[in-house]
């Protein structure tokens, strides 16, 4: 084996009915990747990510993440897998310490590591002032870094972000990458979706779904070559014109 | 005369804490297709809610196709097509049933502006049995554009109606507002997406409750007042942070596959300075090239010097 895989996906399908919302995808993810997963709206991405966070069963095929069973072992997936999407980020009504600690909590961490590790995040990110104030309280920018860091908190494998970036202004966009790449160099896999394909250029690879099944699979780079295009953009418009389901 | 008039307008919510309008002043012509570019929190929603007559501004004035938004707030509504940027017809009604139901409750019927929505409509005819709730985003979208559209309003107000939606379903809704412009109709859309404000004639640029320009896209590029560099290298995040520790660049920022890079000072040679930095920390397979700025670092270089 050259390199560790921390999700390995071999004809994975969910079918509702009749209708295959994920249509057999393979596909692995390297330890310390940040992989793109795009997709047009109805391809199956939402589906898709469901079932590698451990939350629904697959109708058939095979998959791990961290090196658990999607079938047998949902639990341990959830224990060692971060979760942030842009609509449920932190509790407003809480402050930036009660969210850290409740979500370390959550986790299974003990009292003496979150108080450890609450101490060290609200440092690394410059809140030491603001750690009492209402998560509500605080800018979006800085919401978004809070609940990444939180996703993170527990130190899992891999951290699935879905669509991290909606909404948010362009400096605090870029800020929040950063903070993906500094999580990637300390060996945490990201597997990302995104509707800004700017954001498709910043991942090592990226995978599009189209109509429920992976119709490409490579570097950003290599994308464009093959389809002869100069952005992500076009890749990914010649790739989705052709779909003929959509949906939310 | 203009479309739309906004004069001073303020607004603030939770008795004054929440600043979310400030002073905001712009005007849009008539036939225009005119863009507010800002991400979430720029008070976008604000303005629309307060130009179609849902929400009072604490100061200010404002009007649209004439009409004033307070003393003449009925003409406004019937002069207006509004789709706001969360979904809002009717979910248990059929995609026929919801456009009958707008027609009606605007004194018209669906065949006297029919030539207004047909291509649009025969995109969702298929589904005109469905319940509006089982639709696609991107099939809800052009339902709630046709709902919008079957009074034949003298102004169109579109809240975000690209967000979450994806490429393709993007590239297909601004091609339906160009036609859509074609016949006369004024346009206000707002976006977060930098790269749809190309798309409009006029834009005004939100943050923050202010706006900080309005011009054409053109000119707001124009006015970008750095020489803009792209580059890469192997490495490109290591690029990344190393530009921005050398004490003569200004600015350096992610931009897809490139760095975005700004120099200090004004330099003849500022491809090689670049090249040299990167040459002494150690990168390979360098590119440098000054290239065109875009909207997106007009929009960044104006955030940073409103603050």
């Amino acid at each position: 084996m050259d390199e560790e895989k921390v999700i390995t996906c071999k004809s994975l399908s969910k079918k509702f009915g009749d209708f295959y919302a994920v249509n057999e995808i393979t596909f692995d993810v390297n330890k310390g990747e940040i992989f793109g997963f795009l997709g047009a709206n109805g391809a199956g991405k939402t589906t898709a990510m469901r079932m590698l966070c451990g939350l629904s069963f697959p109708s058939s095929g095979e998959a791990t993440v961290a090196g658990f069973d999607v079938y047998k072992q949902q639990e341990f997936i959830k224990k060692n897998i971060g979760y942030m999407s842009q609509k449920f980020s932190l509790y407003e009504n809480l402050s930036i310490l009660e969210n850290i600690e409740f979500f370390g909590g959550v986790y299974g961490l003990d009292r003496k590591e979150i108080k450890e590790r609450s101490g060290l995040l609200i440092q690394t990110l410059g809140l030491e002032k603001e750690a009492k104030k209402m998560v509500g309280e605080l800018p979006l920018g800085w919401k978004q870094k809070l609940a990444f860091s939180v996703a993170i908190f527990h130190r899992p494998k891999i951290v699935f972000l879905d669509e991290p970036t909606g909404g948010v202004d362009p400096v605090t966009r870029r800020q929040f990458w950063d903070m993906i790449y500094e999580a990637a160099a300390t060996g945490i896999t990201i597997f990302v979706t995104t509707h800004y394909m700017d954001e498709a250029e910043y991942c090592n690879r990226i995978s599009i779904m189209v109509d429920g099944k992976v119709e490409a699979l490579d570097s950003p780079s290599n994308l464009k070559s093959k389809f002869s295009v100069h952005s992500m953009d076009d890749v990914f418009y010649q790739l989705a014109r052709g779909a003929s389901r959509s949906a939310d | 005369m203009n479309a739309v008039t906004v004069k001073n307008i303020t607004k603030t919510y939770d008795k004054g804490k929440v600043l979310a309008v400030d002073n905001i002043s712009f005007e849009v012509k008539e036939g225009e297709l005119f863009g507010l570019i800002g991400p979430d929190g720029a008070g976008k929603t604000s303005i629309f809610r307060i130009l179609t007559t849902l929400l009072l501004a604490d100061k200010g004035e404002a009007s649209v196709a004439g009409f004033d938004v307070i003393k003449d707030y009925q003409s406004i509504r019937n002069n207006v097509g509004y789709m706001p940027g969360k979904f809002s017809l009717y979910q248990d009604l059929t995609v026929a049933e919801n456009l009958s139901f707008f027609a009606t409750v605007f004194g018209t019927t669906i065949e006297a502006n029919y030539d207004l929505i047909k291509d649009i409509y025969d995109q969702i005819k298929p589904f005109s049995n469905r319940r509006a709730g089982k639709l696609s985003g991107g099939m809800k979208q052009k339902l709630a554009l046709c709902c919008a559209l079957i009074h034949k309003p003298l102004v169109l107000l579109l809240d975000e109606p690209t967000t979450g939606v994806d490429v393709v379903s993007r590239k297909e809704f601004w091609e339906m507002l160009k036609t859509l412009k074609k016949q006369g109709i004024t346009i206000l859309v707002s976006t977060p997406y930098m790269d749809e404000a190309n798309l409009c004639e006029r834009i005004a640029l939100l943050q923050k409750g202010k706006i900080m320009s309005v011009d054409t896209p053109e000119n707001i590029i124009k006015a970008f007042p750095y020489t803009l560099y792209g580059a890469k290298s192997d490495q490109i995040y290591k690029l990344l942070n190393d530009l921005r520790l050398n004490g003569q660049v200004e600015s350096c920022y992610a931009f897809g596959e490139f760095l975005h890079v700004t120099l200090k000072e004004k330099q003849e040679n500022g491809k090689k300075i670049l090249r040299v930095i990167a040459e002494q920390n150690g990168h390979s397979n360098i590119w440098i090239e000054e290239i065109k700025p875009g909207i997106e670092d007009s929009f960044i270089l104006l955030s940073g010097e409103q603050g």
